[in-house]
């Protein structure tokens, strides 16, 4: 195992830098001039040019990403070219805002949504399953940036249950939370149901109710750990997704997350900003797919023999 | 009380699907008494995987349904028993071996813990360690070594995922035993060890079975009585020597069994028929086997035709009328 993990770890580097570097190019290749941004409209010619060579702007693109490859791999992300403050104090900052947003918004949802899921499943065309797929296809259809008005004007405004805006205290993690989970609710119901509704016709499960076993204990022992790999996907998706930042959610409720952070930075050009924070998503998403490998590893024995195998494991 | 292991009058079963309504099973009556063996016959289609599946009160939900008749179980007629008393008998009295051993196995879960479920739901009073000698000695039973309780699913072949099947059906040691199609889905020559593996063990647990099969052969050698079945109807009932015999058949078997000449012959199959069996959605109203016929007369179409008992032997056709 830690063997594995280790391989799953080594491959991680070349998709970081793959990444990374594509960004850069992208980076590289669209019109402005980082010094001119720095110092403003009103800077001198002169004034640009010597910043430029002070930033090693005018050496070749390949240097520069070397550079910057170099810079980020002893820790160094380089300064923001906005506000000159290091790249990743900012994102450090607004890291546990986003990270507390994905874990609730993510995690009520699987929360709730997974045993729904499942009882709409069992219980399908029934009122219960009937009333279920039509609040997941409302909750799927809304936008997040309405219902998050909506949430704020019934909740902050109208009762003054939570404030409206701001992340200064946990109560104000709510209202973004909440718009975050039922949207994601509404995939983890759908997904869960339709899993779930092909497990429970698999020849097994009428073995297992042919053993004997109630109804209860066949959905809980029998299906659900087979329904398990796609449910774990989803959730692993979403959270990695969430990573990236919310930005609707964030707008909305004013709250400082990574996702507001990206959009601003590309918008100004922040390069150092940017890459930092792209490379921080990317690292997300590969230890979270990482972690989803485990925890099918855990569950189905034949992913756990593929994955395990002595000496051979997957890249 | 009729003094039969399992007794069934005249069963109806329907599936009442979106589109239109599946009259599967039309007033079957079948009996297995204590030890006895009844082969079952049929097309595909003929209802033979419902019938078994009737007995178990295992139709799927909300499609499958009992719409009349009943059916006997050592004294317990089934059709009245609740859900929570017939997981009671699921298992214990009467269990099933279902046609495809690949699928019919959780495959997250190491066969072990797939026998031992059954133990633990039907035999209380056993200790932990008395459960896993049990396991081990059913493995040993069927041909399996116990060390190899701990693995998966995926880790055997089809023969011997079918014997852990079979272990499973077999380890409350039922009275009943439903074999819906054992051993097709098997490679030929893993068939004949699985068919002499389950003989034997019927034998030494004197359990009672419907085995349903298309082999002719494996009825003639492990059935004491077969009934044939066709649209949801026995239409031939009889000993082995009834039906295999130089007598008199209903039309339908004498096309089953074809030329067959004998047993040891390699044709062993079901003798393809001209024809299609009646749509299960519209069935005609005399004879089901009319439209197939070749010795059909008149009167078949119009009027369904009674069993005609003598002796053992009973056919649902005209010409043995009187
Ligand atoms: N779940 C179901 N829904 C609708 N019709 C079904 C279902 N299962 C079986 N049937 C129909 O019931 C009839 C009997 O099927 P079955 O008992 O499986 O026959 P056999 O086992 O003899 O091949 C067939 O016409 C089949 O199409
Ligand atoms: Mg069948």
């Amino acid at each position: 195992m830690a063997r594995f993990v280790f391989r799953r770890l080594l491959s991680m580097i070349p998709v970081i830098i793959g990444i990374s570097f594509i960004i850069f190019s992208i980076l590289a290749l669209t019109p402005g001039d980082p010094a001119q941004i720095i110092l403003g409209d009103g800077a001198t010619p002169e004034a640009i040019s010597e910043l430029r060579e002070q930033m090693g702007l005018n050496d070749f693109f390949i240097v520069r990403y070397i550079r910057y490859i170099a810079g980020a791999v002893r820790g160094d992300f380089g300064l923001s070219y906005r506000t000159q403050l290091p790249v990743l104090n900012e994102l450090l900052a607004r890291l546990p805002n986003t990270l507390v947003l994905a874990l609730f918004g993510v995690g009520c949802a699987a929360m709730v949504g997974v045993p729904i899921g499942i009882i709409s499943a069992v219980k399908q065309y029934t009122l219960i399953d009937n009333a279920t797929r039509v609040f997941a296809m409302v909750m799927t259809a809304i936008p997040a940036f309405w219902l998050g008005l909506m949430l704020m004007l019934a909740f902050a405004l109208k009762l003054r249950l939570v404030p409206a805006i701001g992340a200064d205290t946990w109560e104000g993690f709510i209202l973004p939370s909440v718009t975050l989970a039922i949207g994601n609710m509404a995939v983890m119901i759908r997904m869960t149901r339709s899993t779930m509704l092909e497990v429970i016709r698999e020849d097994y499960i009428r073995t297992a109710l042919a053993k004997g076993v109630s109804r209860r204990k066949v959905i809980l022992r029998h299906a659900l750990a087979n329904a398990l790999l796609p449910i774990v996907t989803t959730i692993g998706i979403n959270f990695g997704l969430q990573m990236g930042g919310a930005m609707i959610c964030e707008t909305v409720f004013s709250i400082p997350g990574l996702g507001t952070l990206i959009i601003t930075s590309v918008r100004q050009k922040d390069i150092p900003m940017v890459m930092a924070s792209v490379i921080f998503v990317a690292l997300t998403i590969s230890l979270v797919t990482l972690a989803m490998d485990l925890i099918y590893s855990f569950f189905d024995p034949r992913v756990r023999m593929q994955n395990f195998r002595k000496g051979g494991a997957r890249a | 009380m009729t003094g039969e292991l399992l007794d069934i009058r005249g069963l109806h079963v329907v599936y009442r699907t979106l589109e239109s309504d599946v009259y599967a099973i039309n007033g079957l009556d079948l009996s297995v008494s204590e030890g006895e063996t009844l082969g079952l016959v049929g097309e595909t289609g003929a209802g033979k995987t419902t019938t078994a599946l009737s007995i178990l009160k295992l139709l799927p939900d909300r499609v499958g349904f009992i719409t009349k008749g009943e059916i006997t179980l050592d004294g317990v007629e089934l059709t009245k028993v609740s859900e929570a008393d017939m997981q009671m008998i699921r298992g214990n009295t009467v269990s099933m071996i279902f046609q495809d051993p690949m699928s019919s196995l959780n495959p997250v879960i190491p066969v072990g813990k797939q026998v031992e479920e059954v133990l633990t739901l039907h035999r209380r009073e056993l200790s932990k360690r008395e459960i896993d000698e049990q396991v081990d000695s059913i493995f040993g039973m069927v041909g399996l070594p116990p060390s190899r309780k701990h693995e998966y699913p995926h880790q055997f072949s089809g023969g011997m995922k079918q014997r852990i099947v079979i272990a499973i059906a077999l380890s409350c040691q039922p009275k009943l035993l439903l074999a819906d199609e054992p051993t097709t889905a098997l490679d030929v020559t893993i068939q004949a060890q699985v068919l002499d593996m389950m003989r034997d063990l019927k034998e030494k647990l004197r359990t009672s079975m419907i085995l349903i099969t298309h082999d002719l052969g494996v009825v003639a050698e492990l059935c004491d009585r077969v009934a044939i079945m066709y649209a949801g109807e026995i239409i031939e009932m009889g000993s082995i020597d009834d039906l295999y015999g130089t007598g008199d058949k209903h039309p339908y078997t004498e096309g089953l069994f074809g030329s067959l000449p004998s047993l040891t012959g390699d044709e062993r199959r079901l003798h393809p028929i001209d024809g299609l069996m009646p749509d299960p959605t519209s069935l005609p109203q005399g004879c089901k086997f009319y439209e197939r016929c070749p010795k059909r007369t008149g009167h078949c179409e119009a009027e369904a035709p009674a069993l005609n008992v003598s002796g053992t032997h009973s056919v649902r056709c005209r010409l043995f009328a009187g």
